[in-house]
């Protein structure tokens, strides 16, 4: 296995979807690939970073104003 | 990531319920779905449009559209993953209303090469979290999904922001499974090169 199809596979193995066999292969990859153990862990931290800070959050009032603003528009839509 | 279903288990999703009752009439129903998700297709919005004005427009506008075609909505899929859909489209809509000229779509920027082949090999330790506060770090994680073209985003915010499954990523933007799939290894990688600018440090190197 080399480093392409090492990234070919990254998605399956974050979704725990690697068949036994293959899997088997990939961790020889990466006992001998410091690039892709790189790869795998700061794509990893990637997706955690976003998972942790929620950067588009809505405040309570925007969310009150929304939320009214849809009830009213629905509301009047079935007249 | 989320988790394989058990065979056997599977039990029928309270939303079921809702719709049935906002279908025949009861307001309370429907008022309740728009609780559960409102936050969520708010936050799909503005990852996709990047403008709050826009995503507050979407919201109202994928919610009014959701009430008004209720009875065509079958339950082959989740309700949210339904919503999610609409919103989406609504939102690529807005996209592409704004970009006058240049079309937006789930299928343009497959070409770009960019991210597909890493070139950044540097540790991120300490975490990003340790170096910066929550608002810097706010402020770099919103530059660097603003960079991302706009098929990428979604699709990263719906499988790894929202935690839709690759199917219901794929049902909520119309794509095949495989393209969900290498859209979202692309988005990945894309997000981990230009986020290594500022998180990453070679051995030896001062944090
Ligand atoms: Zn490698």
């Amino acid at each position: 296995m080399n480093c392409t199809d090492f990234l070919s596979q990254l998605t399956d193995y974050f979704d725990g979807q690697i068949p036994p066999e293959l899997l088997e292969e990939v961790r020889a990859h990466l006992g001998e690939c410091s690039h892709c153990r790189v790869v795998l862990n700061t794509t990893r931290q990637t997706i955690e970073v976003y998972r942790g800070n929620e950067i588009y959050d809505i405040s309570d009032d925007l969310r009150e104003r929304l939320h009214s603003a849809i009830m009213t528009k629905c509301l009047a839509s079935k007249t | 990531m989320p988790a394989i279903q058990s065979p056997g288990t599977e039990e029928i999703h309270p939303d079921v319920a809702l719709v049935e009752r906002a279908k025949s009439g009861d307001t309370a129903a429907f008022e309740q779905l728009v609780r559960q998700y409102e936050r969520q297709i708010f936050r799909v919005a503005q990852h996709i449009t990047q403008n709050r004005e826009d995503a507050e427009d979407i919201t109202q506008d994928a919610f009014l559209k959701a009430y008004e075609k209720l009875d065509q909505f079958q339950g082959n899929s989740k309700f949210s993953t339904w919503l999610v859909r609409i919103a989406v489209n609504e939102s690529l809509m807005r996209l592409r209303k704004r970009k006058t000229s240049k079309t937006v779509s789930m299928d343009e920027d497959v070409q770009t090469e960019e991210g597909s082949i890493p070139r950044d090999f540097a540790e991120w330790r300490p975490n990003p979290e340790q170096i910066f506060d929550q608002n810097e770090l706010g402020d770099i994680l919103r530059k660097t999904i603003q960079g991302l073209p706009p098929g990428f985003r979604t699709v990263f915010t719906l499988r790894d922001i929202e935690n839709l499954s690759t199917e219901e990523t794929a049902e909520a933007l119309g794509l095949s499974v495989p393209a969900v799939k290498s859209r979202l290894l692309r988005a990945r990688l894309q997000l981990r090169e230009r986020l290594s600018r500022y998180f990453g440090h070679k051995e030896g190197q001062p944090a």
